[in-house]
């Protein structure tokens, strides 16, 4: 490896002398040096760190499995690297240090395109450690900062300078280390926390230093032995900060008493003592206050709280605010509805308090813009690793502008899912003897795998436990939104019945579809929820919700308790109860509670839709499960802000105007609609809500091997519906005015709808929310984007204020979706129905996304069949032009120019031959940070055969950092999802690169 | 040597002070009244007498000292928890030296003390609420930020959450602890919004226990072997709506016990004693 590597880097040379270069103009002082060396001897480059290639173990088939890794990494990109430039590369290896738990090194080799993951994987192997989602790996940046590698990205990217060093880390500190599968797992957690303790990330008492100590001496030494440990043995080993000899004599003292006590046991008395503490597992970083916090932040009497030093701390329940040691605020994450940041700054959006009207935002001031993004990226992971059951996936490119990065490895639930189905036996595991603590030379740190034949056999067990937790993961995923739906569902119909506008006209409606709707999906939700119940009750054993307390007083045999008591002992957290799982005191209930109380989320949820809907917006606000911490979800507050303070734009106008019509005025537009052909966009309109909301949130349930079974169902549905769909529009238009209760009441399938819309908490124009999403977060990259677009895109709307312009965005977005729905309905009947499937998987919850389509294909039926039934049959056709620009921004900029196009035999024969009639064109552009999407979608009728083609165009501006590939699969991916029932048949890859090839700018 | 958070309400000791004759005159106080010395010296000899007989504690009796007409509020001077205690700097300038006979006591006691010598520190035991699970610190007019501070310096494995008192003296005038996870507040309205603020500082839940009176809401609780869940309380002579509702908890040894004298110079049940645990620490 080490010869194939020095040859690599041989012909790697100039790129690699490039990098150096760029390197040491940032290097900080230290690495200066070292990166001086390099470009003086190149063969030295992957072996920076020569000493430590004999120190690192890996044994021969791990080699061989990199190179494997290497050979598929190869082959998966080279489909799309034809580009000579690329051809010219070869793989670059490096070697990375890896600084382990117990403080020994670990040296590897990896590719330099190489993922975080890739990293990651090896390190856990050569620790045969199976439980990997509470780790992860750190890299520290110039400022001496540590930063969490992201698995998902080239690890080249993330280091920016200075040599591949690492190390490896706890990342989520389990609230409940019991809970964990196996003592290995522990032993690393231990580890980790004897670190932080021993730095003093982790303050404790005098008394708890000598407990914890005197445990880790008992799993690092096992029984106190004078003849065989010394007198002094003790001192040889760091537990605190600051030791002393009467610290030192008290661990001695309590290790004399655990005799017998094994080393697996230790560490769980080490950890339940641990865990306790008010540090444990909290994140700390440091900010100042943005304004003055009076009411959110108790400060003294009086005083101002701008510009106090504070420490935001990060952790399973929430974030935390310190002022020196001391506590200042708390917001768990059913508190948040929003977490954000902007340069220097981190913002979080509170949810009004029991008294209050409006949302709050709190600012804190970073050090620097990296330091606030580290922070917003840490919650975002915490958030969806304790709080989420399954992880968000990245927002759509088009929509999203800002930051793309969310987490994307196990949620804790999952880990915890997974990790019950290992079936290894214990893996044998020598403690070494910690250096890090130890301060004599003599022990040799290096970690010891016991054998490897047993290390092999594990990692083949360990492939096979991911692929069914990843199975698992997939049916999970769903079936747990499902259950929540459901419960939100249910709520639903208890707010209808409450609701007297008209609920007795919808329930049995909704009754009876729901009956004959979607009975073998619903059957496969209960068992999933069966098993998901199942695997709860497995890991929860006590009552959830039952506080020592209550049970104290119920056990108590006089009396009845609940009579009595109930109105004088109430449990303290009251609104919290709902949104908050026990933080960790009774772990063992902890699976449970949150399991419903995700569902709690939803029905507040809706509830509150109703509630912020109307005039007022007052009263408890809901919460955003999945994407609270999404940077394109609005929360009502916003909406209701912009609605207030952005000037509108033309388009909102109108459509504003639209929205105040009164019911009756409204119905009359909409049949109007449905006979004029212009009228489709009012209809789109209202029905964007939905629609929107499911694009917003596109989950990785699009692989649900659910939906195929559908169409038939759905495409009876499309039928008989045509009847219904007058009534239905006429409804959904007065959604707008008369809200969500009325939606809901109206027939199931727009009450399935309705939970959608709770995703969008009542944003009454998803154009609002862009716009204020647009003011609040990426009013400096717009400008960028404007230009670009402007240069590379013809069809782009040329806007004159960036609010405009953002508006105008959020309008086209929306009516593409509409519109790319409603040609699939075109196409024919059974297409319309993987229509519905297409717009279900595009959704928040497959289940229930389906009936949000619903109407809309509906309308749109109606519609189409006015103008003709022959379109009913054309085959879909869809040419996909993808050309992707990678830009500088530069003024002068030497350029080179690549046009690559990828078509499919067929297509061009039906595209250009005839014209055939126009039918309608539309545009569409939506931008993000580094990335234009232009969608022009045009309906011909040729002959009776309608045909439709969407052409986008994603145009990708940024520094070298794109992965032109990736970005091109990701788009061809998207495109597919979007439209499944679509092909691809042209792909034109256009890419303009800078000569001077620029390498590990700023990621996103 | 029993783990964090062990063994709430079990306490071995009491330290206890005399009543000076110059309580009743220049004590602190936040309303004009007259104390019956010869009342508050049979109030709290009564008090006394429970914890020591009928509960069986050792108390440890501090002298009264006639320059230190608030002495005998002892709770105010020092905060113990675990094997540490903190020796304070009471926020009224007046009592400064009712340090030194407490830190006596503490020391032959071989608790590990830690002085509050930080000149811009004030803190009264009053204003700390330990739930077992962590501290809550009233910031009030007499404990402040930096008094805070050194609490949670001193007792690095809990959480310190400051709350703002902003009626009353301290934050225990209006609650207390009545059991593991109980915690017993008072009708009114700051009360309430305490309660609030440490509810949502907390990682931990509590169950409330709502008294109509804030006095009332300053009760003792102890777990003591034996006897379980023991609370000494305001009398019905005092708070008769209060007690009743005291009157409802269940397997709980209930012991009123008048305050009608000393709580005219702001003395709540609790600050009359100081409970400490010598069991399990060494």
């Amino acid at each position: 490896m080490t010869t194939e590597s020095g040859t690599d880097s041989e012909a790697k040379q100039p790129q690699e002398n490039k990098e150096t270069e760029k390197g040491k103009a940032k290097a900080a002082a230290s690495q200066q040096s070292q990166a001086a060396a390099e470009p003086s001897s190149p063969q030295n480059q992957p072996e920076q760190l020569p000493a430590a290639v004999g120190h690192s173990t890996p044994a021969r088939k791990e080699q061989e499995q990199q190179e494997e890794d290497q050979e598929s990494h190869r082959s998966s990109i080279s489909r799309l690297s034809k580009s000579p430039l690329r051809g010219v590369k070869k793989v670059k290896i490096m070697q990375c240090k890896v600084s382990l738990l117990d403080g020994s090194d670990f040296t590897l080799d990896v590719e330099k395109r190489a993922r975080g993951q890739v990293l990651f994987d090896k390190v856990c192997d050569h620790l045969n450690l199976l439980e990997r989602d509470y780790f992860g790996i750190t890299h520290k940046d110039v400022e001496n900062q540590k930063n969490w590698l992201d698995p998902s990205k080239e690890l080249k990217k993330q280091i920016r300078t200075g040599p591949w060093n690492f190390a490896f880390n706890v990342k989520f500190y389990p609230p409940d280390p019991s809970q964990l599968t196996e003592d290995i797992t522990r032993y690393y957690l231990c580890l980790q926390l004897r670190d932080d303790v021993v730095s003093g990330r982790l303050p404790c008492s005098f008394a708890t230093h000598t407990v914890l100590g005197s445990y880790a001496v008992q799993s690092e030494l096992g029984d106190y032995d004078p003849e065989e440990l010394g007198s002094d043995y003790i001192s040889e080993l760091r537990f605190a900060p600051n030791q002393t000899k009467e610290l030192e004599e008290k661990v001695m003292e309590l290790h004399k008493t655990y005799k017998g006590m094994t080393p697996a046991e230790a560490e769980i008395h080490f950890l339940e003592n641990a865990k306790k503490l008010s540090m444990y597992g909290v994140d700390l970083h440091h900010a100042k206050l943005v304004g003055s916090l009076y009411e959110s932040l108790a400060p003294a009497l009086g005083e101002d709280s701008e510009g106090v030093e504070i420490m935001l701390g990060v952790c399973a329940s929430g974030l935390l605010i310190y002022r020196d040691r001391l506590r200042i605020n708390r917001f768990a994450w059913p508190k948040i509805l929003k977490i954000s940041y902007k340069r220097n700054n981190f913002y979080i959006k509170i949810r009004p308090g029991e008294f209050e009207q409006f949302e709050s935002t709190i600012g804190f001031k970073l050090p620097n813009h990296r330091a606030a993004k580290r922070l917003w990226k840490v919650c975002v992971e915490h958030h969806t690793f304790f709080r989420l059951v399954s992880p968000e996936a990245p927002p759509k490119k088009f929509l999203s502008l800002g930051s793309k990065f969310r987490y994307s490895g196990r949620t804790q639930a999952q880990t915890r899912r997974a990790s019950s189905q290992i079936i290894r036996p214990a893996p044998l595991f020598e403690r070494s003897a910690s250096k890090r603590y130890n301060m004599s030379l003599s022990l040799d740190g290096a970690p010891i795998m016991e054998n490897h034949e047993t290390l092999m056999k594990d990692t083949a067990a360990d492939g096979a436990a991911k692929v069914i937790a990843k199975g698992d993961i997939i049916t999970t995923v769903t079936t747990e939104k499902k259950a929540e739906e459901e419960k939100a569902e249910q709520e639903d119909t208890a707010m209808d019945e409450a609701d007297t506008l008209e609920p007795t006209a919808t329930t049995p409606l909704r009754h009876d579809t729901k009956d004959t709707e979607p009975p073998a999906e619903m059957v496969k939700h209960q068992t999933n929820i069966s098993e998901l119940k199942r695997s709860f009750l497995e890991t929860g054993d006590s009552t959830p919700g039952l506080t020592e307390w209550e049970k104290r007083l119920s056990s108590s045999p006089a009396h009845s308790p609940r009579a009595d008591e109930a109105p004088m002992i109430e449990p303290l957290e009251l609104q919290d109860t709902k949104d908050e799982p026990p933080a960790g005191e009774d772990t063992k209930e902890e699976m449970e509670p949150k399991a419903t109380e995700a569902a709690g989320y939803l029905v507040k949820y809706v509830a509150d839709s109703i509630v912020t809907d109307g005039a007022t917006s007052s009263g408890p606000h809901g919460i955003s499960l999945s994407t609270t911490m999404d940077d394109d979800v609005f929360m009502d507050g916003t909406l209701r802000e912009v609605e207030e303070k952005t000037p509108d734009s033309q388009d909102e106008v109108s459509e504003r105007s639209a929205l105040k019509v009164s019911p009756g005025a409204v119905r009359q537009e909409v049949s109007q609609a449905i006979i004029d052909k212009k009228g489709t966009l009012i209809i789109l309109k209202e029905d964007r809500l939905d629609t929107e909301g499911s694009e917003m949130s596109i989950l990785g349930e699009k692989e649900e091997p659910v939906v195929p079974g559908e169409p038939e169902a759905q495409e009876k549905d499309s039928l008989s519906s045509s009847i219904e769909t007058e009534t239905i529009k006429e409804d959904s238009a007065v959604v707008i005015e008369a809200q969500m209760t009325v939606v809901k009441t109206l027939s199931p399938k727009i009450d399935v709808k309705a939970d959608d819309m709770t995703q969008n908490k009542g944003i009454d124009s998803p154009k609002k929310a862009m716009a204020s999403w647009i003011s609040e977060e990426v009013k400096i990259e717009a400008s960028e984007v404007i230009s670009v677009s402007a240069e590379e895109v013809k069809e782009v709307m040329k806007c004159d204020s960036l609010q405009q312009k953002a508006e105008f965005f959020t309008f086209e977005e929306v009516v593409q979706t509409e519109q790319s729905k409603s040609i699939f309905t075109q196409n024919s009947i059974p297409e319309s129905s993987t229509t519905t499937i297409a717009v279900s998987t595009l959704g928040w919850v497959s289940s229930s996304q389906k009936a949000p389509a619903d109407p809309e294909q509906k309308t749109v039926l109606a519609t189409e069949t006015e103008e003709g039934p022959a379109e009913s049959t054309g085959p879909t056709l869809q040419s996909l032009e993808n050309s992707e620009v990678g830009t500088k921004e530069m003024p002068v900029v030497h350029t080179e120019t690549k046009t690559i196009t990828y078509e499919a035999a067929e297509v061009d024969t039906n595209g250009d031959a005839d014209p055939g009639v126009l039918l309608s064109a539309q545009t569409i552009t939506s931008e993000t940070t580094s990335t234009t999407t232009t969608t022009h979608i045009t309906k011909t009728v040729k002959g009776g055969v309608s045909e439709t083609r969407i052409e986008k165009r994603i145009v990708i501006t940024g520094d070298a950092e794109i992965d032109h590939d990736q970005a091109l699969a990701q788009a061809i991916k998207e495109a597919k999802e979007q439209h499944p029932d679509m092909s691809v048949t042209k792909v034109v890859v256009h890419k303009e690169t800078e000569i001077t090839p620029e390498e590990g700018e700023e990621e996103d | 040597m029993a783990g964090l958070m062990a063994g709430f309400g079990h306490y071995t000791h009491a330290i206890v002070r005399g009543i000076p004759a110059s309580l009743a005159g220049e004590a602190l106080r936040s309303s004009q009244s007259e104390v019956d010395i010869a009342g508050a010296r049979r109030e709290h000899d009564a008090y006394v007498e429970v914890l020591r007989t009928r509960l069986q504690l050792e108390v440890v009796e501090l002298p009264a000292d006639e320059s230190l007409p608030d002495c005998v509020f002892v709770e105010d001077a020092a905060v113990v928890c675990g094997d540490t205690a903190l020796v304070t700097r009471p926020g009224a300038e007046s009592r400064r030296r009712e340090k030194e006979a407490m830190s006596g006591a503490l020391k032959d006691l071989n608790l590990n003390i830690v002085e509050m010598t930080d000149e811009n520190a004030t803190l009264d035991g009053g204003d700390v609420l330990f739930t077992g699970r962590e501290f809550f610190v009233g910031l009030s007019k007499r404990t402040n930020q930096r008094g805070a501070e050194i609490l949670a310096d001193a007792f690095k494995d809990y959480a310190v959450s400051t709350v703002p008192v902003q009626q009353g003296l301290h934050l225990k005038s209006f609650c207390s602890m009545g059991g593991p996870g109980l915690i017993v507040i008072g009708s009114s309205e700051p009360a309430q919004k305490a309660l609030k603020i440490m509810q949502q500082m907390s990682d931990h839940r509590y169950d409330k226990l709502t008294v109509p009176d804030d006095l009332a809401a300053n009760c003792i609780y102890m777990n003591l072997p034996d006897k379980g869940h023991v609370l000494l309380h305001c009398t019905a002579e005092e708070f008769p709506e209060s007690t009743k509702v005291f009157e409802k908890l269940k397997d709980y040894t209930l012991i009123p016990v008048s305050n009608m004298e000393k709580v005219k110079v702001d003395g709540a049940l609790t600050c009359c004693s100081l409970l400490i645990n010598k069991k399990g620490n060494n």
